[in-house]
Order: structure tokens, then C-alpha cells, then sequence
């Protein structure tokens, strides 16, 4: 087999390091992917010009910054918004005791870059929602190592929101950004490869996370029998009565754990409950979940592998959910995770609606025109936009105190209104089962700005 | 199987100083709530108020029973829809000092669909008639006020007449109740 090497050996370090890497990337075989070429070129692709994210510096973060980064990947940044804590060094092995206090991403990063010469890691120390599309068009992969339901919807809708379709409704592959999602919890664990608007997405599968456990308020008030009762009832009905703090509660401030502790017990020894400590008011206010350094370290290696294979081309990737579990004996399994048809937020692909003039078309006539039209054939729809981000009414008939502050708009023109070409416009009606999209298609360009 | 187009062809541009630029699509939750919003179907004793038409996620509904015990009275309860929706249930206080088993005095309503039994596929219609059936049915077996329950157990004419004590604005043993009649 002949082989080109031309382009890696310029970069000794990396045909060296990499040998193992170069067997599968550069050499054809009978279970490589359709796609895939067999070429040094595919390693100098992940250390020139792959741009991958990996979202959370935690437990499944540590993991995979260090599995990507010896994996050849280069250009890799990483997101936390939180700070190291001593309860974390068991596990994120990229801390140590004088990190404690610090960011996570910045120390994760520094640790890397010392560690790995040839690989830049970038840190950025915030919220995912502190950045926006431009920040997340950059990459080519996003691995997200998270611990929230709440996180995971928002970047899966970021990243939905990234993809364009063209005008028959077909996407544009150039803006799609693979999301591979690992999660762990105790002994159990997932891995799982979402193609935005090609597979499942988180949303599709909402329902595979585990619910929040509540408690009857009316339980809790009366006839406390846990000792979680207990804390509920103080976290819910007393810190708000009180608010010893005068804050919002913040699980992460031991004085608020402190004073919660001490009321619950208080409530407990009333009722004869016995079982509260510290640890466990801890748990249920940050609801916390055992972390297995070992799971966190199996999960991330399938996730930084299906990043190398999305990356490569090596190899069919995930198809597309797994499952493991080795509490008892070792245990996976993986499955194909549908789309769910009707997904708010990957089955609505924006419908065009085509506009003579944005100057002479009034809301009202739009109206008029989804009531009309033979595809959309509304009743009584209720209109919403954003604009530069914020969510504006449009006009809604069937809330009274809405309709009477928005039907000024209904003879006011597109134009006006400041709806721009392209416009997207969120239509509820009775006659659909969901909020429908509509992009405004204008087919006179010039809008005057009055 | 999906087959993956080459990523080496894409060409990435971006701005990594850019930051919060605003996202172009609604949230989920946005749209789940603009279709309840759209759909409410509210029964005639009830009315909602959105102080800011552009706000669908905070609302207040406002209640004034026909029937029952609490005739006469006006209750408001502001609804906070969060960004989880429709996958936890909206947070429901009542702003009205109300002298109800089910209501407590800080504004805590018990109702199951609020908590405990919430699923996705019910909506904020579901809710306006589960509070408008508190004051129907008010249901002393789950008490969150304990003594307006004991009361309404041992002694229903009693109980009647400290709601209307209270709509009136009085106190009923040592908390005062403000007046909230129509």
C-alpha cells in the first residue's frame, strides 16, 4: 500500500506521536465509512483546522479535554461557568488543591496547553447563554459534558437555530454542527450523537430524562414523613417567608445550606423524623448525583471517539444513542433515537410566505393571508417575532388585555412594524397542534424605514 | 444512516470576542406557551392580564367565582412560565390574601397538576380550571392552611361564613384578611 506522507512529515512531532492514529486515518479498510479517504491529510485536518467546543470543565469535562487533546485535536475550547471546589478533585484530575476558587475552564485550559504542547486550549469563563450564534458558528464538533437538562435544551436550540434550509426546505450541510452529548450519573451513563435537524435531538427525547421528584405541597405543610419533607418545606415556604439573606437561595453558599439545615432539623424533630444531615440537605436543595470517576471516564472516551470519527470520516459514527451501566457487571447497549415529528425544536422548519410589498402589506393583510392561503388555512392566529432577540407580540385575538395593546399593529405595514426580509414569525392557531414558523419572503427588496 | 458530509470542506468564520448576540429562534418553551396563550379558553368567571403584551411567560389570572363559598370575591394569581416548559410546571402564587384550606397565607396553593402530578401534555388551561375548581371544591384532606380546613371540616357553616368575614376584610382569629370582593 502506498501511503503519502508528504504533508505529515514536515510535522515529525506529529507522525511520531501519532502512529497509532495514522494506521486508522490513513490506511483504507472494509468498515470505513463511504465518505472516507484514507490520507494523511485527515490527522493535518484535526490539528490544523478542526475547531471543536467541549461545554462544561466538570467531571465528563476533565475526561474529555484530555482524551481529545491526545488525540490529535488542536484548536479545542472549553466553557464552564463554574469554579473549582475541594469536593471535585477526586475526579477532575486537571485540578489541584491551590486551584480551588478558580475557574474550572481557565484551569482545565492552562493544565492542557502545559501538558500537551502541540494543542491550544481556550477558556471561556461564563455562561453557555452568555454567548451567541456568532460565537457558536465557529466550530466544527460540540461535545458537551453537562450536568443540566436546562443547559442541553439551550444548546441544542442554539445550535437548531444554526441551521439553515434552503428555499424548498432542504438544509444546507455547511451550517449543521454535529452536538455529541455524554451524561453520567452514579454507575449509569450515555453517549449520544445528535445531527441538528437529522436526528433526534435532545428535545425529541425530553422524555428519557429522569423527572425532578416533587412533593405534594400540602405534604409537606402537614404531614412531614421524610426528612427530605422536611427540607422542601423549608426550601419552598419558609426561605421565602423569611429570607434570612435577603438572596435569592444559592446552593453553593454554605451559610444558605447552614440555615436550611438547621430549620429543617428543627421540623424534623417536631414531626420525630430522624435521618437529616448536612450531606443530605446538600443533595436535595443542589440535587446532587454521586459522580463515578470511572463512568465519567468510559462516557468520555465514546463521546471524544465519535468526535474523532464525525472528524475523520474514519468510521460509521453512533447510530446514535448508547446506553451503559456498570453498576452490576457491565451493561450497554445502543439504539437508534428517533425524531419526533412533531418537535418544537427540530421539526419546524420555517415555511416561506411570500410578500408583494412590505410597504403597502399590512399585519392585517397577513392575517388575512394565513387565514386564506389554501396551505395554511387559519382560524384566529396569534403572531409573535423577535426582534434583535426579544420576543414582541404581534397581534393575538383571542386574550383580550393583548389584543387591545396590539391590534394598533394590524394596520400598520411589515415595513413598519420593522420586519426585515427573511423575518421569522411565530404563528399559533387552533388549527395546527403546535406554533408554527413562517419566514417572511419579500419579493420587493427595498424596505422604507420610516 | 445518515451519511455525514465531509467536515473538511466547511469553512468556520466567527467571532470570538462577539458576545450575546441574540438568538434568532424562539425557544421551545416560547413556543409551547404562545400556543397555550393562543388557545386559552378561559370559563367565564375568568380573565387574564398581561402587563406586557410582549411578555407571554408572566401573566396574571384573575378569578371571580359565580358560585360556592367564595361568590362575589376577585382572586389574582400570577403565573410564572419558566424556560423548561411545558416540561415543569409554571410557578402559581396567589396575590390575594385568601382564607382557603388549599391556599396558605403566603400565597402557596396546593394543587397537585402545580407539583406532584404536572405533565407536559397539560397546559395553562388546565390549570385555570384546576384553581377555579379550588374554590368550587375546596378540599380539606390536603390542607396547606390547617385552620380554615379544621374549620371547614367540623363545621360548614362556620367555614362559610369566615369566607365571607374575610372577602369582606376582617380578621379571622389573629390574621387580618384584606377585602377582595368585586
Amino acid at each position: 500500500m502506498e501511503v503519502n506522507n508528504s504533508s505529515v512529515e514536515h510535522l515529525p512531532q506529529l507522525s511520531k506521536r501519532f502512529g497509532h492514529l495514522r494506521k486508522i486515518t490513513e490506511r483504507p479498510g472494509p468498515f470505513c465509512h463511504a465518505n472516507f479517504s484514507a490520507s494523511p491529510e485527515n490527522l493535518e485536518f484535526l490539528s490544523t483546522t478542526c475547531k471543536i467546543l467541549i461545554i462544561g470543565a466538570g467531571g465528563l469535562g476533565c475526561e474529555l479535554l484530555k482524551d481529545v487533546a491526545l488525540m490529535g485535536f488542536n484548536d479545542i475550547h472549553v466553557i464552564d461557568m463554574d469554579t473549582i471546589e475541594l469536593s471535585n478533585l477526586n475526579r477532575q484530575f486537571l485540578f489541584r488543591k491551590n486551584d480551588i476558587g478558580f475557574s474550572k475552564a481557565e484551569r482545565a485550559a492552562a493544565f492542557i496547553n502545559a501538558r500537551v504542547p502541540t494543542c491550544h486550549v481556550t477558556p471561556h469563563f461564563c455562561k453557555i447563554q452568555d454567548y451567541g450564534e456568532e460565537f457558536y458558528r465557529q466550530f466544527h464538533i460540540i461535545i458537551c459534558g453537562l450536568d443540566s437538562v436546562v443547559a442541553r435544551r439551550w444548546i441544542n436550540g442554539m445550535v437548531l437555530s444554526l441551521v439553515k434550509y434552503d428555499d424548498d426546505g432542504s438544509i444546507e450541510q455547511e451550517s449543521v454542527i454535529p452536538i455529541i452529548d455524554g451524561g453520567t450519573e452514579g454507575f449509569k451513563g450515555n453517549a449520544r450523537i445528535i445531527i441538528p435537524g437529522l436526528s433526534a435531538c435532545i428535545d425529541c427525547t425530553l422524555d428519557l430524562f429522569p423527572p425532578q421528584v416533587t412533593y405534594p405541597l400540602c405534604t409537606l405543610a402537614n404531614t412531614p414523613r421524610l426528612p427530605e419533607h422536611c427540607i422542601e418545606y423549608v426550601r419552598v415556604i419558609q426561605w421565602e417567608k423569611e429570607n434570612p439573606f435577603k438572596a435569592p437561595l444559592d446552593g453553593d453558599d454554605p451559610q444558605h445550606i447552614l440555615w436550611i439545615y438547621e430549620k429543617s432539623l428543627e421540623r424534623a424533630s417536631q414531626f420525630n423524623i430522624s435521618g437529616l444531615s448536612y450531606r443530605l440537605v446538600q443533595g436535595v436543595i443542589k440535587h446532587i448525583i454521586p459522580a463515578v470517576a470511572s463512568t465519567n471516564a468510559v462516557i468520555a472516551a465514546a463521546c471524544a471517539t465519535e468526535a474523532f470519527k464525525v472528524a475523520t470520516n474514519c468510521y460509521e459514527f453512533l447510530n446514535n444513542y448508547m446506553v451503559f451501566n456498570d453498576g452490576d457487571g457491565i451493561y450497554t447497549y445502543t439504539y437508534a433515537a428517533e425524531r419526533k415529528p412533531d418537535c418544537l425544536a427540530c421539526s419546524n422548519i420555517p415555511r416561506s410566505v411570500s410578500i408583494e410589498d412590505p410597504n403597502t402589506t399590512t399585519l392585517e393583510d397577513l392575517i388575512k393571508q394565513l387565514c386564506e392561503d389554501q396551505e395554511f388555512q387559519m382560524k384566529s392566529p396569534g403572531l409573535t417575532t423577535l426582534i434583535d432577540g426579544k420576543s414582541k407580540t404581534l397581534y393575538m385575538s383571542t386574550v383580550k388585555s393583548i389584543e387591545e395593546r396590539t391590534k394598533c399593529n394590524l394596520t400598520c405595514s411589515l415595513g413598519e412594524l420593522g420586519l426585515k426580509d427573511g423575518q421569522e414569525i411565530m404563528v399559533a392557531d387552533p388549527t395546527t397542534p403546535n406554533t408554527i414558523i413562517i419566514k417572511l419572503k419579500y419579493n420587493t427588496n427595498e424596505v422604507e424605514m420610516k | 444512516m445518515i451519511k455525514l458530509f465531509s467536515l473538511k470542506q466547511q469553512k468556520k468564520d466567527g467571532d470570538t470576542n462577539s458576545k450575546s448576540g441574540p438568538q434568532k429562534k424562539a425557544s421551545a418553551a416560547q413556543l409551547r406557551i404562545q400556543r397555550d396563550i393562543n388557545e386559552l379558553n378561559l370559563p367565564k368567571t375568568c380573565t387574564t392580564d398581561f402587563p406586557d403584551p410582549d411578555d407571554l411567560l408572566n401573566f396574571k389570572l384573575i378569578i371571580c367565582p359565580d358560585e360556592g363559598f367564595y361568590k362575589g370575591g376577585r382572586f389574582v394569581f400570577n403565573f410564572r412560565v419558566g424556560p423548561n416548559y411545558p416540561h415543569e410546571p409554571p410557578k402559581v402564587k396567589c396575590e390575594t390574601q385568601v382564607y382557603h384550606p388549599n391556599i396558605d397565607l403566603e400565597g402557596n396553593v396546593c394543587l397537585n397538576i402545580l407539583r406532584e402530578d404536572w405533565k407536559p401534555v397539560l397546559t395553562i388551561n388546565s390549570i385555570v380550571y384546576g384553581l377555579q375548581y379550588l374554590f368550587l371544591e375546596p378540599n380539606p384532606e390536603d390542607p396547606l392552611n390547617k385552620e380554615a380546613a379544621d374549620v371547614l371540616q367540623s363545621n360548614r357553616r362556620l367555614f362559610e361564613h369566615n369566607v365571607a368575614k374575610a372577602m369582606r376584610g376582617n380578621y379571622i382569629g389573629s390574621t387580618f384578611f384584606e377585602r377582595c370582593l368585586k
